[in-house]
């Protein structure tokens, strides 16, 4: 299959041993991508999150317990599994900061890339979105709400992506150079322990870049291939650990 | 018998007060499920027991399994037509019949269970070619218009309609080109049945259905071909029977029954050599790269290793030997009990490859889902199998699709 490759490549590097799971990026993503509110969030498996915390134990009893927290966006894989199973061409990596994107108006809801979804990232729209009177005026303006039937997922905020291009563009400087947070994420902007950290993770000066390379950097399932753009750090072993399926007998990475 | 007139020529049916009484039971699933099916076209699918981890559920098992147990249609199509097995011709109506039911009522679950029903024809307007699912929608519709082309002339030949001279001949000239479309719905067939296993093959994502491969294509696609038309043939039997306990009548005569069921048994040994050569293959092979043991690819008894055991020896191995063994396969309970069990291990297979790919935990802190469909599902699969009885009770009273049904029950 292949393999999209871009010249910027939008990461993001999540902290573990900062992240308190407050769920304040969960809360912010929402906000600021148009999730309507759930009537019955009772329902887990039906709620849309497009950032989700999970929460990791070491299994161990007290006084040895430990816990961490994990965020989890869209991946944006640079082999996205999604993209190449839709059937209708809905998804796309985009070549310009290798955000994967989804088209909505296209989408015919067979929940296929959910399937292929190995970190569960995608979401389907059960229930039509009803936002309480009044709420309505909460919505950002330049994201599209999605109706009922359809698939939808993290897109690293990419409309503001966008913004900090035009906004480059109208104070004359390249929008392909960006400086490190003239784009950032609503969930990293939200992040009030400082975990969470966003940037172009080919480019050398950007701190994404540098703490994507230390050896306490992991990622996700990494063995599966689908090269993520999302890494996760972490100087604890067993959290590193549960960043894929080790089996007893192996090294974990960063050891 | 008020309608005796449309009934084939030499024939017995049961009266027509019999026959409405037993329209009016398949009605009762026909209404529940249109129920269903309205429930859920107006309200969505958050009216099902679907959910973000099990996007697939209890439709897309059922479409998988009838879309192999329809390839009976195909597959004898093609030995009827293109190998010129003369005999065949006894039961290759019913499985025209069997196909076009099959594919017609799986189209129709996948126009419930696709989030935008408006929005289906963007398979063909939006192809992405690498998918193997617009593989599957492009051939599935094209089949479906092959398996009518075969079924329209079976209608023409209803006594009343085959008067009408245009009718007559045109019944006729479809039946001189059907070694064509047997050959098309073949090459048809054979594509789609391959991408569906295709499709669960290439998830790489997903280390429970996940395959490497020849050239393109994983090897589930060729593991869905042989299963299909090791399954196929072995579903139109135990149809036949259905059929035959229902009516009292004989309807095909033995020495055709056991050609059926060798071909399926043959098939059925050929398909389990390389299935449990595949899963031996993924056990020793692909799991371990994934960092995944054969053990954790299980869970409870909703996905409990006794759904593999009974996949690959009490529905697979033992079938197989009782179908190709000819002692065991001319004793007919057994033979056809020999083609329950084929049909089962199909349908298992289809279970497994698409729920519990879907509830198996893929990161290492994730945990087991259990997925239990819900009325809205159940309805509406139970629909397509009413609508499946609705037409083949209707073909059965006034089309002659069995030509030596006189014969036998003289």
């Amino acid at each position: 299959m292949e393999h999209k490759e871009s010249k910027i490549r939008w990461g993001m590097v999540v902290d573990l041993d900062k992240c308190t799971g407050c769920g304040a990026c969960m809360v912010a993503c929402e906000a600021e991508n148009n999730i309507a509110p759930t009537t019955d969030s009772s329902n887990k498996l039906r709620t849309l999150s497009w950032m989700l915390v999970y929460e990791l134990t070491n299994g161990k009893a007290y006084p040895d317990h430990d816990v961490a927290y994990l965020p989890r966006p869209c991946m944006q894989c640079g082999k996205p599994s999604c993209m190449t199973v839709c059937p209708v061409t809905a998804i796309d990596k985009n070549e310009e900061g290798g955000i994967v994107s989804q088209i909505y108006p296209r989408c015919i809801g067979c929940r296929y890339c959910m399937a292929a979804c190995p970190y569960h990232a995608r979401y389907f729209n059960w229930y039509d979105p009803i936002w309480p009177e009044g709420m309505e005026k909460t919505l950002t303006p330049n994201v599209s709400v999605r109706p009922r039937g359809v698939a939808e997922k993290c897109t690293f905020c990419h409309h503001k992506y966008a913004e900090a291009k035009e906004l480059a563009r109208a104070e004359g400087r390249d929008p392909l150079h960006l400086e490190e947070n003239d784009y950032i994420p609503a969930c990293v902007a939200a992040c009030p322990s400082g975990a969470m950290h966003f940037g172009d993770l080919n480019n050398p000066e950007h701190t994404v870049y540098k703490m994507a390379h230390e050896k306490y950097a992991f990622r996700l399932l990494e063995r599966l291939g689908t090269d993520p753009q999302v890494y996760y750090y972490s100087k604890r072993e067993w959290v590193r650990r549960q960043g894929d399926n080790y089996l007893k007998t192996e090294k974990t990475k960063g050891a | 018998m008020i309608d005796k007139a449309w009934i084939p020529e030499g024939v017995q049916r049961c009266s027509i007060g019999r026959f409405l009484l037993w329209l009016a039971f398949v009605g009762i699933f026909l209404g529940w499920g249109l129920y269903g099916a309205y429930v859920i076209l107006s309200q969505g699918l958050g009216t099902t027991g679907l959910d973000n981890y099990f996007g697939f559920g209890l439709w897309i098992t059922f479409d998988l399994a009838v879309i192999a147990l329809g390839a009976g249609a195909f597959f004898t199509g093609f030995l009827r037509y293109i190998l010129r097995i003369d005999q065949l011709k006894n039961i290759i109506n019913l499985t025209v019949i069997i196909g076009f039911l099959c594919y017609s009522g799986a189209m129709m679950v996948l126009v419930l269970d696709i989030g935008q029903p408006l929005r289906a024809w963007f398979g063909y307007w939006h192809p992405n070619v690498h998918s193997m699912l617009t593989e599957v929608i492009f051939c599935i519709t094209c089949y479906c218009t092959v398996l009518i082309i075969e079924y329209v002339p079976l209608i023409l030949e209803n006594r009343v309609l085959n008067k009408n001279r245009f009718l007559h001949h045109l019944a006729h000239n479809f039946h001189v080109y059907m070694p064509l479309f047997a050959g098309i719905g073949t090459f048809l067939s054979f594509f789609h049945q391959g991408s569906l296993g295709g499709m669960y093959g290439v998830l790489f994502g997903r280390p429970y259905a996940f395959r490497e491969g020849f050239f393109i294509w994983p090897w589930t696609f060729f593991l869905f071909i042989a299963s299909a038309i090791a399954s196929g043939p072995s579903f139109t039997l135990l149809v036949n029977k259905l059929m035959e306990l229902m009516s009292g009548k004989r309807l095909v005569d033995d020495a055709t029954k056991e050609l059926m069921a060798k071909i399926s048994g043959l098939l059925l040994a050929f398909y389990i050599f390389w299935k449990i050569l595949d899963t031996w293959a993924w056990a020793n092979g692909l799991l371990p790269k994934a960092g995944l043991t054969f053990d954790q690819m299980f869970y409870g008894l909703a996905y409990g290793k006794w759904l593999l055991w009974t996949e690959l020896l009490f529905c697979g191995v033992i079938p197989a030997i009782m179908l190709v063994v000819p002692a065991i396969r001319k004793i007919h309970g057994l033979m056809y009990l020999a083609a329950l069990l084929n049909c089962t291990g199909i349908v298992i297979n289809r279970f497994v490859q698409t729920v519990q790919t879907s509830a198996h935990p893929v990161m290492p802190f994730d945990v087991w889902n259990v997925y239990i469909p819900n009325w809205a599902e159940w309805s509406t699969s139970l629909m397509i199998v009413a609508y499946g009885a609705l037409l083949m009770s209707l073909s059965y009273r006034y089309l002659p699709i069995f030509p030596k049904e006189k014969e036998l029950n003289s």
